[in-house]
């Protein structure tokens, strides 16, 4: 172990609710918002100071609810110690400046559940899930739908065009036709794109990522320690996060993601621009999510993402290579594709990767999109020379 | 279309359903900010005001259309497309999804007005739709 804990962080507000009766005649998001609030009235702080939220069961939830955005999220559920496990991680953030201020909360009333024959069904003693009451009743398909809505506003303000999109599934199956375990290995054109069957409209099948199986696992431990193992290490340079909705009905504006926040942040810790970045794995689950993410992260400028595509400026050649190893749109994506991201750059860093190697790549970019372009996660990892 | 799957009101959001079964569409205003709240919290996500700061008042039903969706379903899904899902910005400054419905709902775009309109639900309440409203095209 290198650095401690001890000292580095502290609690400053706290709230609890308990009643004689054993009953509290508030519960659900309505108890914890009122803990949240109490505790950091207690410590003279109001939700506008948050950055960091812990929730055992969702976290994203929970922000949403607040109208918070967070860049320090924990979800982590342990049972009981889920509060203490969210204390500790907390404290690590603190400590290394992933977060500032960060609440946790806690909330349950099975006495009056029970009574009041609260729960059961999508009923959960928070009250239905958002999306079931604001958006399920529309049949919306899931997960393209949200995406295909994000298209539609992104080809309204700046234009972008189903070509423009089309070339990102071109050039993605670009680098698969180079890896043998992509589950699609013939090159397509942009004709082929437009020509597959309409999914949600503006979003056609090829412009959809894959359902497949897949698994994966990462290693990670001190730099000093790395130096004594197997393989070369790849440095963890710079990691952000932010969310700013659960559900699409809540993000603010839907052409921009809130990597907008994190990517900026985790570069900045990284000490790099843009322009260091040898190789990005943009999570790529539709067409729209790689081409916001070059817009967010600053490879373009908002709005001229779908000219930044053009001309196979991400394809193998490509001033840009995105999505060495085929992408969610041709190599796998067993639902969530996040691992994938970070396999490929952490191998593409070693040299590894045999025809589709990105020769004398040092830094690369794993930012990852969770739920409906909802939490992005940036994580910037490099070789010893980028040290 | 196939049946609707509209579940129960959520604790903060009960007026807004019972006002459906009058086809009225009301939203959570906070009166300490003077802006509405959408979906209904326990307090105002702005000024963190609660109890007697937040009140429903009737919206106008109008709007228009901020992003919109057409789904191809395949038949095997057994629903009846192709049909337009849309995130809808009320007048009053907030933002709704919602199927556009009516003789104009495929032809609709971004931008396009539209106003609110009802789909009975078999427990009474109303599904608040939003068809087209030619007075109204931006
Ligand atoms: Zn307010």
């Amino acid at each position: 172990m290198t650095g401690t804990l001890r000292g580095a962080a502290a609690i400053v507000g706290v709230a609890d609710a308990a009643s004689p009766t054993g009953e509290l005649d508030r519960f659900g998001r309505d108890l914890e918002t009122a803990m949240v609030l109490e505790a950091l009235d207690d410590a003279g702080l109001t939700l506008a100071d948050v950055d960091g939220v812990c929730h055992s069961q969702s976290a994203m939830a929970f922000a949403e609810y607040l109208g918070v955005h967070p860049q320090y999220t924990d979800s982590t559920n342990t049972g009981g110690s889920s509060y203490e496990v969210h204390a500790e991680h907390a404290a690590g953030a603190i400590a290394a400046g992933l977060a500032d201020v960060v609440v946790g909360v806690y909330a349950a009333t099975p006495r009056s559940d029970r009574k009041q024959r609260r729960g059961g069904g999508r009923f959960t003693p928070n009250g239905p899930m958002p999306a079931a009451e604001w958006e399920w009743p529309y049949r919306l398909r899931m997960p393209m739908g949200p995406y295909a809505l994000a298209a539609s506003r992104h080809m309204y303000e700046f234009g972008t065009t189903p070509e423009q999109l089309a070339e990102i599934a071109v050039s993605t199956r670009k680098w698969a036709v180079l890896n043998p375990r992509a589950r699609f290995s013939e090159e397509i054109t942009v004709s082929d794109v437009l020509a597959s069957p309409m999914q949600v409209a503006p979003l056609h099948l090829l412009d959809c990522c894959l359902v497949t199986d897949g698994a994966g696992a990462f290693v990670m431990t001190s730099a000093e320690r790395a130096k004594t193992l197997r393989k070369p290490p790849v440095y963890v340079l710079g990691a952000a996060t932010c969310h700013d909705h659960m559900i699409i009905s809540q993000m603010p504006d839907l052409t921009t993601t809130p990597g907008a926040i994190s990517g900026p942040a985790a570069f900045s810790m990284a000490e790099i621009k843009p322009d260091d970045v040898d190789i990005l794995m943009g999570y790529d689950s539709f067409t729209i999510t790689a081409l916001l993410h070059l817009e967010d992260l600053g490879f373009c400028s908002k709005g001229e993402g779908g000219a930044f595509v053009e001309d196979g400026r991400t394809a193998p050649g490509g001033s840009l290579p995105m999505n060495t190893n085929g992408g969610g749109l041709s190599y796998t994506h067993p639902g969530a594709y996040g691992m994938f991201l970070i396999v490929e750059a952490v191998r593409q860093l070693r040299g590894e990767c045999g025809p589709r190697q990105v020769e004398g790549a040092e830094v690369a970019v794993a930012h990852g999109s969770g739920m409906v372009l909802s939490c992005m996660s940036t994580l910037v990892l490099g070789t010893e020379a980028t040290l | 279309m196939s049946e609707r799957n509209v579940g129960p009101a959520s604790p903060e959001s009960g007026p807004f359903w019972e006002a459906t079964r009058e086809r009225r569409l009301v939203l959570q205003w906070c009166t300490a900010c003077e802006e509405p709240i959408q979906y209904p919290r326990s307090f105002c996500p702005r000024c963190q005001a609660s109890g007697s700061s937040l009140e429903w008042r009737d919206a106008s039903g109008l709007g228009v259309v901020y992003a919109i969706v057409v789904e191809h379903k395949p038949e095997a899904m057994g629903e009846e497309s192709p049909y337009a899902v849309a995130l809808v910005d009320l007048e009053e400054g907030v933002r709704l999804m919602t199927n556009i419905v009516g003789p104009d709902a495929l032809s609709a775009t971004i931008s396009t007005g539209v106003r609110v309109t009802w789909e009975p639900l078999e427990d009474g309440r109303n599904l608040p739709l939003f068809e087209v409203s030619a007075a109204k095209q931006v």
